[in-house]
């Protein structure tokens, strides 16, 4: 369980998070949506320490995170996986390089057992035979598959996707949110995903916290979203007009 | 930004490459890897140049001296001073700024923009040590030796030259080569160019480092590496000079 409690951050006097709270659940797949630009990328970021926060705390199972020096940070950041929202794979390496990576910083086994761990991971995410191929030589939901690969390398506790399937066709999409959905529910994984697609969020989601203005704006499950009867959220939800006739006529 | 934040952000990431590795084989592969890419990699570039300097100042020299009151010798003294003490440490660090550093700040401010470097320290691994240490060292170790080839290069062009247009005879040049020549001169080379190596990894990967942006902001950075590089480089000639020579 991931708890954030009260933290606000700004670059440059510019407040982009404003005493944010909430709480990620072991098992589960957590969502943070909102606007491009609401700051879902920062709370991330603040989240597993490539940002310092002005004010407030992350805990990790109760470890206070973000008060900690560099140094002790290391032993939870090996608990982490993150899933970037341009994939960042290390373009000059190969596929089961990039997932190797983090095995050679860390692991005490063989080159071997790292390349069988590697050989795993990319199989959990059907990527077989891709091996010797370079991230400029895969499609991007190859990349997005590799990330998740690398990201499950080292058996996280805490998985971290920054908009998982932005770019992607929506059968690719869906995919992905499986991948996402089953893997966390397989090694009971505190799952974090950043979207605003609203299809993963039915989908997948099962605690959703939307961010709008530097504030959490509202949280809840699934099945509240639909009905919250919060402005600002359903403005996001039913986005499109033809979305807001769908619910209007479900309403009469 | 004011420079002095530039410097005091400069040595705090320096702090943090000269931390601890996570494990010394994965560095030590990235050493091989580098000293390949910066040093090896060279060798054509810096063996061309400094043939073709060595000539030009043999011919240069013996141009100037036509007059006949000055001895002939004086043309292999000149090549030998000129490449020894400035072209092959400075001068061919300037040219590798230009090569090694620019690509040293696209290559790590690629990484910052597309958040590889965010990933690598998302594993608990000092991005900056990964990145930057195994560059320092190669550069440190490998381009002496490109410096050393240099000077042998520059002499020998100059002296084939001047034999072959018939400017100076081998022994007069030989002569020359000898004539009141400082073991210490040497040394003097050396050390500058260890140091100008370490000026122009560190200086650039800390261009590339902090890169906020894009593409554009990459094509700066490059830019920028090679000119800071530079101007360290030519200030910290005077500053080893006087501390060296005087
Ligand atoms: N490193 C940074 N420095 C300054 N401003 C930033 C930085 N990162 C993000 N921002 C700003 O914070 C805001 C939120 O960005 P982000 O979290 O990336 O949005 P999104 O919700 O689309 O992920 C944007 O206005 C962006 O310009
Ligand atoms: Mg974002």
């Amino acid at each position: 369980m991931i708890e954030v409690k009260n933290i606000s951050k700004s670059f440059d006097g510019k407040t982009i998070l404003n005493d944010i709270s909430t709480r990620f659940e072991t098992g589960k797949v957590n969502f943070i949506i909102g606007r491009s630009g609401s700051g879902k990328s920062v709370l991330t970021k603040c989240i597993v320490g490539l940002h310092e926060v002005n004010a407030g705390s992350v805990e990790f199972n109760g470890r206070n995170f973000s008060g900690m020096k560099r140094k002790d940070r290391k032993e939870i950041r090996k608990e982490l996986g993150m899933l970037f929202q341009g994939s960042a794979l290390f373009d000059s390496l190969t596929v089961e390089q990039n997932v190797v990576f983090p095995l050679t910083m860390f692991s005490a086994g063989t080159p071997e057992e790292m390349r069988e761990r590697a050989n795993f991971c990319l199989k959990r995410v059907e990527l077989e035979g891709t091996n010797q191929l370079f991230p400029s030589e895969i499609s991007g939901g190859m990349q997005k598959r590799v990330g998740i690969a690398r990201a499950i390398a080292m058996n996280p506790k805490y998985l971290f996707c920054d908009e998982p399937n932005s770019g992607l066709d929506p059968q690719t999409a869906i995919v992905i949110d499986n991948l996402i959905k089953e893997i966390t529910y397989e090694y009971n994984i505190t799952t974090v995903v950043v979207s605003h697609d609203m299809n993963s969020v039915i989908e997948i989601g099962d605690h959703i916290n939307f961010v709008n203005e530097g504030k959490l704006w509202w949280k809840g499950t699934r099945e509240d979203i639909l009905n919250s009867g919060n402005q600002e959220l359903d403005d996001f939800v039913y986005a499109s007009d033809f979305l807001k006739d769908i619910r209007e006529n479900l309403r009469k | 930004m004011p420079l002095f934040n530039h410097i005091g952000r400069y040595f705090i990431l320096l702090g943090n490459v000269f931390s601890r590795p996570e494990r010394f084989s994965v560095y030590w592969k990235q050493i091989v890897f580098e000293i390949d890419k910066i040093g090896i990699k060279s060798i054509g570039i810096i063996a061309m140049l400094s043939a073709f300097m060595g000539a030009v100042i043999c011919i240069q020299t013996a141009a100037q001296i036509d007059s006949g009151w000055i001895p002939a010798y004086t043309i292999g003294f000149t090549v030998r001073q000129t490449t020894i003490l400035e072209f092959s440490p400075t001068i061919m660090l300037v040219i590798l700024a230009g090569k090694v550093g620019s690509n040293i700040a696209s290559e790590i401010g690629t990484m910052r923009i597309s958040e590889q470097i965010d990933a690598i320290e998302i594993m608990g691994v000092n991005s900056a040590g990964y990145l930057i240490l195994p560059k320092i060292i190669a550069a440190c170790l490998i381009i002496p030796f490109l410096v050393i080839i240099s000077m042998f290069l520059g002499i020998g062009a100059g002296a084939l030259i001047g034999v072959m247009a018939n400017l100076v005879s081998y022994s007069n040049y030989e002569l020359g080569l000898h004539l009141d020549f400082k073991p210490f001169s040497v040394a003097y080379a050396i050390i500058k160019s260890f140091v100008f190596a370490f000026l122009m990894t560190t200086i650039s990967a800390y261009c590339g480092y902090y890169v906020k942006g894009g593409a554009l902001e990459v094509g700066k950075a490059s830019t920028q590496a090679v000119v800071y590089s530079v101007v360290f480089i030519m200030i910290f000639n005077v500053i080893l000079t006087i501390l060296l020579l005087l």
